[in-house]
């Protein structure tokens, strides 16, 4: 008797904690379901016109999760069959998560298994809410990560798979809604400028990543302006250790 | 490409994106002390990458040519000019993006 009603005390208590993590991780969420429905769309849509049924913008949008690479997935998938060539470019496409994974190595500690699926989802928008979102200390701080990615990755499913069903029989009105996520990144990069004290990295980030974009062009400025924050970060730090 | 040919594409894709993801992971795991630099990394690229994720999202603006710029540079400004007077991240983004949209689809 006496275990069940604890098992019962104890399954109330963890549904509490479930619950308000998932309150507290919503509004976080509800400028990138903006962005997800819209851009999740716009690429259902591109893979309907391009010929595609809405099974693909779906499990691809589901098994992915990664904007930009799904993009460029639709010409893979039109062009001759190269499964190396894909690797490689996803690889090159992505590189940048593996700062998102260096940032979070302490934060995602002791999350459990729920770790393996905070990894997997981890695209732009939800590294930069879960990085920077002040969370509650009464609220499960794995929980709530989880739920932003859980969250995101649903609208972005979501989106692809409506814009799939429908495709072009869409009209938009909606020019412009894409800066959605323009909006956020500033948002975000402000919040952090506030927050610290020297505004070194920031300033390098804003910096580098413009005379990249310059130097290289919109669609190859990514692995160059990391290899310089990296260099730049790194001599910085030599620099401060001799002065200490 | 042949329905299993797509699949393979489809999964070298997922394969992809999954490394990009789990390696530092893999690399640095929870149960052992991860290096003083890596650390340090750790602490000091996130306003870098926040940098420059500003800088990628808006990487395909012409300055040239169009409307050179100028919606997107009015619209970062309301952003900023909201989120330091009222601080609310919703505000700023809503503000931002409906101004924005007035902008590209009446003005401009």
């Amino acid at each position: 008797m006496g275990t069940k009603v604890e098992e019962k005390a104890s399954k109330k208590a963890s549904t509490q904690v479930l619950k308000k993590a998932f309150v507290t991780a919503f509004p976080f969420t509800i400028p990138i379901f903006a962005g997800f429905w819209f851009l999740g769309m716009t690429y259902g849509i591109y893979m309907n016109v391009s010929g595609f049924s809405f099974w693909y913008p779906m499990v691809m949008s589901l098994t992915i999760f990664a904007g930009s690479v799904e993009f460029v997935a639709v010409n893979l998938l039109l062009g001759a069959f190269n499964p190396l060539q894909a690797l490689a470019m996803t690889l090159m496409i992505n590189a940048r998560h593996l700062f998102y994974g260096i940032s979070m190595l302490d934060r995602f500690r002791g999350t459990g298994l729920k770790k393996i699926y905070l990894i997997f989802g981890m695209c732009d928008e939800t590294f930069s809410i879960n990085y920077t979102a002040k969370i509650p200390e009464d609220v499960d701080r794995g929980w709530f990560m989880f739920f932003v990615t859980l969250l995101n990755h649903f609208y972005w499913v979501f989106g692809a798979t409506l814009g799939g069903i429908f495709g072009s029989l869409i009209t938009f009105s909606t020019e412009g809604l894409d800066f959605v996520m323009t909006a956020m990144f500033v948002v975000i990069f402000l919040e952090q400028w506030l927050k610290e004290e020297r505004h070194t990295s920031s300033l390098l980030g804003i910096g580098i990543s413009l005379l990249c974009l310059i130097a290289f062009g919109a669609d190859n400025f990514i692995i160059p302006s990391m290899i310089a924050m990296l260099g730049v970060l790194t001599l910085l730090r030599g620099g401060e250790r001799q002065k200490s | 490409m042949t329905l299993t040919q797509e699949i393979i594409t489809i999964a070298m894709v997922v394969l992809g994106t999954a490394i990009t993801r789990f390696l530092p992971f893999l690399a640095f795991p929870a149960g052992k002390p991860t290096p003083k630099y890596v650390q340090y990394l750790g602490k000091a690229l996130p306003p870098a990458i926040f940098g420059m994720l500003v800088v990628y999202s808006l990487r395909n603006v012409t300055i040239f040519s169009g409307s050179h710029g100028i919606p997107e540079l009015l619209a970062v400004l309301l952003v900023i000019a909201l989120h330091m007077w009222k601080r609310q991240m919703l505000l700023s983004i809503a503000g931002g993006t409906v101004f924005y949209m007035a902008l590209v689809q009446f003005v401009f």
